[in-house]
């Protein structure tokens, strides 16, 4: 690696393009909306930036807090799944063979590949009350009915006679079961990356000194791969807050998302300063998370530097 | 005592591990198998939902239908092009990070993560005001290629930080007295350059291409707000069509996207294995 001032040119030549190109599509559009969430429609199609707190002042509004309120729940709600459900599986995928772990984690990330449009589409077909989800649910109903007639005790009421289907599409279950399908990969990776890592002798050590297999499990496993959990809590948290297509196709209108208000003033309401002003928002609240995160980094290793 | 202690930790033997871990396969793959079956559905409406018989002539109607060709076309052409640029661009970010130090440089390479830690429609709504703004959303009156060129630029945005990530574990592996060498031998930088360096990075090029195409191909939010009507992609002609009604056809072109997913995903890993 070398000084930048020793090859100034080289420099310039590799890095303007980058920083022009970002600068002109990224930082730009981000100041125009910026401009927006303080202006207002002066016709149908012109904004002027009046400087008004008015598209703030709305965010304030109890149906929108109640938005963000549901949002950020769903979002926290899913991400917890995930981590509950990833963490099991990474620990399989870490601890496997070498010669099944690019297998397993292929498995992993193949649906994760497929496209997001297709997989949330999909979904329609198991979470329907018609759908698979409900007929596994109505098969297990039915075989539990005949059990219960096998063993007599069929007349206890302690299974109902008829099953009644799960409705899940638009409702907040839906939704996070969507959110879930499409970030569970995603969630495994880091969790994974992290334990594979992980200096297994402290484990063995553990054992040594006596402890059992969960007290193992809890204190020295996990805190090791907390890192990796965190960056999988955050990666999850992020998306799933900012999740458009979900709430919108498996939420059926009963189930509005940060996202889905904004794309409703940018493609019906059009309500262009309301919409950027929530834009900004929602991208300022990650990134607080960015920047706890980033804190949170740097206060563990100034405390390992330190012992 | 040693192999006792080692299985211990051998959680992938573990039953209760094992169950979870096909269980999480299952909540995963059902949904698409699903999806691939019932685009054999004979079924007219009714949300694709009741199996009702075997047919194909849903894929025959997918096929056929001229506006889901044409929206397959417009994202062909975008993936291809802003994968050139993507990993042209990656490759810029990727040696200027690899190779250069300068003052708040993990601030900088903070910054050129942004566009893909943001959620994305934050990024579909700024660009759609930047491009309104600039007076380049009437795409009507440019030729193709250059209507869909909103799209491309923003699918180039959110793919090259992926692409230069790519790039730059790639380069992490290359010895820089090779680029000495060269220039002990009298090569000039650019010269260095393309006929050291370029050649080494080469696997990491073509992970970085093939994973800006999938990128690309993919992508549904900031295509939704960057396109128009007359610039639709494959997704969010798909998307229209599943809020317009629920056919076995939306199914059909689906199973079509899966199958080209996993024939590049095969490529890239046959590539990857005859790399290393």
């Amino acid at each position: 690696m070398e000084d930048a001032g020793r090859q100034p040119l080289a420099f310039a030549a590799f890095g303007l393009p980058v920083i022009l190109w970002l600068a002109l599509f990224f930082v730009i559009p981000l100041g125009i909306i910026g401009l927006y969430s303080f202006g207002e429609n002066v016709s149908i199609t012109e904004i002027k930036t009046t400087w008004t707190l008015d598209n703030y002042a709305r965010i304030t509004d109890p149906v929108i807090l109640e938005l963000f309120w549901r949002s950020i729940w769903l979002a926290c709600v899913a991400t917890v799944i995930c981590l509950v459900v990833g963490l099991p599986m990474a620990l399989v995928i870490a601890t496997a063979s070498a010669d099944a772990k690019p297998w397993l984690l292929l498995a992993i990330m193949l649906p994760f590949w497929t496209n997001l449009l297709i997989r949330t589409y999909a979904l329609l077909n198991i979470l329907g009350t018609r759908g698979r989800l409900n007929d596994g649910l109505g098969w297990l109903h039915a075989k539990g009915r005949a059990v219960l007639e096998l063993l007599g005790l069929d007349g206890l009421g302690l299974l109902a006679e008829k099953f009644t289907p799960l409705t899940l599409l638009g409702t907040p279950a839906g939704v996070v079961y969507g959110i879930v399908y499409v970030s569970l990969p995603f969630a495994i990776l880091p969790i994974y990356s992290s334990l594979e890592r992980m200096d297994r002798s402290l484990l063995e050590a553990s054992i040594d000194l006596g402890a059992d297999q969960w007290g193992t499990l809890r204190r020295v496993l996990i805190p090791l791969a907390l890192p990796g959990i965190i960056t999988a809590a955050i990666i999850t948290f992020i998306p799933a807050l900012g999740q458009f297509l979900t709430p919108d196709l498996l939420g059926r209108g009963q189930v509005d998302m940060i996202a889905n208000v904004i794309e409703r003033q940018f493609k019906s309401a059009n309500d262009w300063p309301f919409g950027s002003a929530l834009s900004l928002v929602l991208l300022y609240l990650t990134f607080i998370l960015l920047a706890l995160r980033a804190f949170g980094d740097a206060a563990r290793s100034r405390r390992t530097l330190r012992t | 005592m040693a192999t006792d202690k080692a299985g211990l930790f051998d959680y992938s033997r573990k039953w209760s591990l094992r169950l979870v871990f096909v269980f999480g396969a299952i909540f995963l793959y059902l949904p698409i198998i699903v999806l691939i079956v019932f685009s054999f559905n004979d079924s007219r409406r009714g949300g694709n939902v009741i199996w009702k018989g075997f047919t194909t002539k849903y894929y025959e109607k997918a096929f056929g239908n001229e506006e889901l060709l044409l929206a397959f076309g417009n994202s062909l052409t975008i993936a291809v092009t802003s994968t050139f640029a993507s990993v042209l661009l990656g490759t810029l970010a990727a040696v200027f990070l690899w190779r250069f130090r300068f003052p708040f440089k993990p601030a900088f390479e903070g910054f050129i993560a942004l566009p893909i830690v943001i959620p994305e429609i934050c990024m579909g709504v700024s660009l759609a005001m930047f491009f309104s703004q600039m007076g380049w959303m009437d795409t009507s009156n440019r030729i193709w290629p250059f209507n869909l060129g909103n799209i491309i630029i923003a699918h180039i945005t959110f793919s090259f930080p992926f692409a230069a990530m790519v790039i730059r574990t790639r380069l992490a592996s290359f010895n820089p007295e090779m680029a000495e060498a060269a220039r002990d031998l009298g090569a000039n930088e650019w010269q260095a350059f393309r006929d050291v360096l370029v050649p080494h990075m080469r696997p990491g090029l073509i992970a970085a291409a093939l994973l800006s195409f999938t990128l690309s191909l993919d992508d549904f939010v900031v295509t939704f707000f960057t396109s128009g009507p007359s610039t639709v992609t494959f997704p969010v002609k798909i998307y229209s069509m599943v809020r317009f009604s629920v056919t076995p056809e939306i199914n059909a072109a689906s199973t079509v996207l899966i199958l080209m997913t996993l024939v590049l995903t095969y490529l890239a890993l046959r590539y990857q294995r005859l790399a290393s």
